[in-house]
């Protein structure tokens, strides 16, 4: 069943071919914020998209936009809102590993346990060494994330939302406030990880460039209330895509969709 | 560095009152030695140990009633938007009760028992620790209760990972100055209505005007609850706050 016209233009062109399932579908047909004090605040309006099996999506807009909010609808820490979100959160495991902006790691709890302690009880035992080797964090993991410098707690939640082998990996905004250096390895390592192990990924972010640089396909979002303004697949594999490529993609975007990429 | 100023300011202290004690009567201002003297004596002959002994007896038990009890309200109020609307006012009252007032009808409507007097105490902490409690659970860090939600965690998980070191800060300060609470009410307590303890220690020597038993019973129970403050609830506060 197709959502929308918009969610299921960007499936079908996305690298996920139509007959892969989709691991997220996303319907807000509407969100308000209501306080008490001032006026009614509509955030979300008619946005509806899929996540394919393996596909790595993107959503662009504007700070504000109702990007985190979409998010907390998803993983079901909002219920407040009209539309419908397929697999429900409220059933259970979602297979959702999630990295929030700020790492909200447990400050009292060292990585390694930070790690374990997300995973279902059952599976709390298993080993993680590969895991921790892969995002150089081996050397770590005795350690209390309070030592740690920002773009190595982001690492940490990585991990923490890995250790399980979600379906869907939802990032947001994750080398927001890194230099650039960290910001580069912590990209690395997100890709590294989503070639290995194959999982379907969710970025919000505002910044295209890297939007570009990561994604199968880009969602656009209008400032609020958010809805879909455009879907754009990138169809060259991440491997082949050459900076002057993504330059001259980000010119494109930014001439067409000029109210939502400034140039 | 610390201890020695510690130790150096002990010992001006001491000096201090050995000059005072000098030029005062004997009788109202005892030398420390005279203090000194009677408190080895008094362990001699075993009173001062018995006394304490079932003082801090009183201190514990109704330090854990408190606490316990304490904490469970004081958590229950600082999540539970009702039960604070609810219990806060009766919380208010209690809390601004002396504890001579508190004492005194614990007395009268449990009799002068044992039962009565930790009651008594007990009531008088409670509402301290509930306080400080709710203040902890109150600030609960909204960002890591949408992560424990995201990951699925289940209670057992959320309380051991996520609540209880969140309130540990809050449960060490209640508990230091609960127990400074509790031992000064629990003197009062003992002078009021019990047979034994400290609190009647000091007041028996009070009636024979003994200014010597009363500063060298205080000093020594004094003593006792520092150390207990120094070895057991501080290190207790830096185990809690070694993530830092």
């Amino acid at each position: 069943m197709r959502m929308s016209d918009a969610g299921a233009d960007g499936f079908a062109a996305g690298r996920g071919s139509v007959s892969e399932p989709a691991v997220l579908r996303v319907r807000v047909d509407r969100k308000v914020y209501r306080t008490r004090r001032s006026e009614p605040v509509e955030a979300v309006r008619d946005l509806a998209f899929t996540v394919a099996a393996g596909e790595v999506v993107c959503l662009i807009g504007p700070s504000g936009a109702g990007k985190t909010t979409t998010l907390r609808i998803l993983l079901g820490l909002d219920t407040d809102y009209a539309g419908a979100i397929e697999p429900d959160p409220r059933d259970g495991a979602a297979g959702i590993g999630m990295v929030f902006q700020d790492p909200r790691l447990l400050p009292w709890r060292t990585v390694e346990q930070n790690v374990r302690i997300a995973l279902p009880r059952a599976r709390r035992d298993r080993p993680l060494d590969a895991l921790f080797e892969s995002l150089s964090l081996t050397p770590w993991r005795a350690r209390y994330p309070g030592a740690l410098s920002l773009g190595m707690q982001r690492r940490v939640a990585l991990a923490r939302a890995l250790a399980d082998e979600p379906r869907l990996l939802v990032l947001d905004e994750p080398f927001v406030s890194l230099d650039d250096a960290a910001a580069a390895s912590l990209r690395a390592l997100v890709i590294a990880a989503v070639d290995r192990l194959g999982m379907s990924v969710l970025m919000v972010t505002h910044n295209v460039a890297e939007a570009i640089e990561i994604a199968d396909r880009l969602l656009l979002l209008s400032p609020r209330p958010a809805s879909l303004v455009g879907t754009v697949p990138l169809g060259l594999p991440r491997a082949g895509r050459s900076r002057s490529w993504a330059e001259a993609t980000r010119r494109d975007l930014a001439a067409r969709y000029p109210g939502v990429i400034a140039d | 560095m610390a201890v020695a100023a510690r130790l150096a300011s002990l010992l001006v202290l001491l000096a201090l009152w050995q000059v005072a004690a000098a030029f005062a009567d004997a009788r109202t201002l005892p030398a420390p030695s005279a203090v000194a003297a009677f408190v080895v004596r008094e362990i001699e002959t075993g009173g001062m140990l018995f006394n304490i002994g079932v003082t801090l007896a009183r201190v514990g038990i109704s330090f854990v009633i408190a606490m316990s009890l304490g904490m469970l309200l004081g958590v229950l109020l600082g999540r539970s938007r009702l039960a604070d609307r609810t219990l806060d006012t009766p919380l208010l009252v209690v809390l601004n009760t002396p504890a001579l007032v508190i004492t005194v009808l614990a007395y009268v409507w449990l009799g002068l028992t044992e039962t009565a007097a930790i009651v008594a105490v007990a009531l008088n902490k409670l509402p301290n620790v509930a306080v400080i409690m709710r203040e902890g659970a109150r600030g609960l860090d909204p960002g890591l209760e949408e992560m424990a939600r995201t990951y699925r965690f289940d209670r057992r998980t959320w309380v051991a990972h996520v609540l209880v070191p969140q309130l540990q800060p809050f449960a060490v300060a209640a508990a230091r100055s609960g127990i400074s609470l509790a031992w000064k009410i629990v003197l009062v307590v003992e002078l009021i209505g019990r047979p034994n303890g400290v609190g009647f220690a000091i007041n028996y020597y009070f009636q024979l005007f003994d200014v010597t038993a009363v500063i060298g019973y205080s000093l020594v129970f004094m003593t006792v609850m520092l150390a207990l403050d120094t070895l057991v609830l501080q290190p207790l506060d830096a185990h809690v706050r070694r993530w830092r």
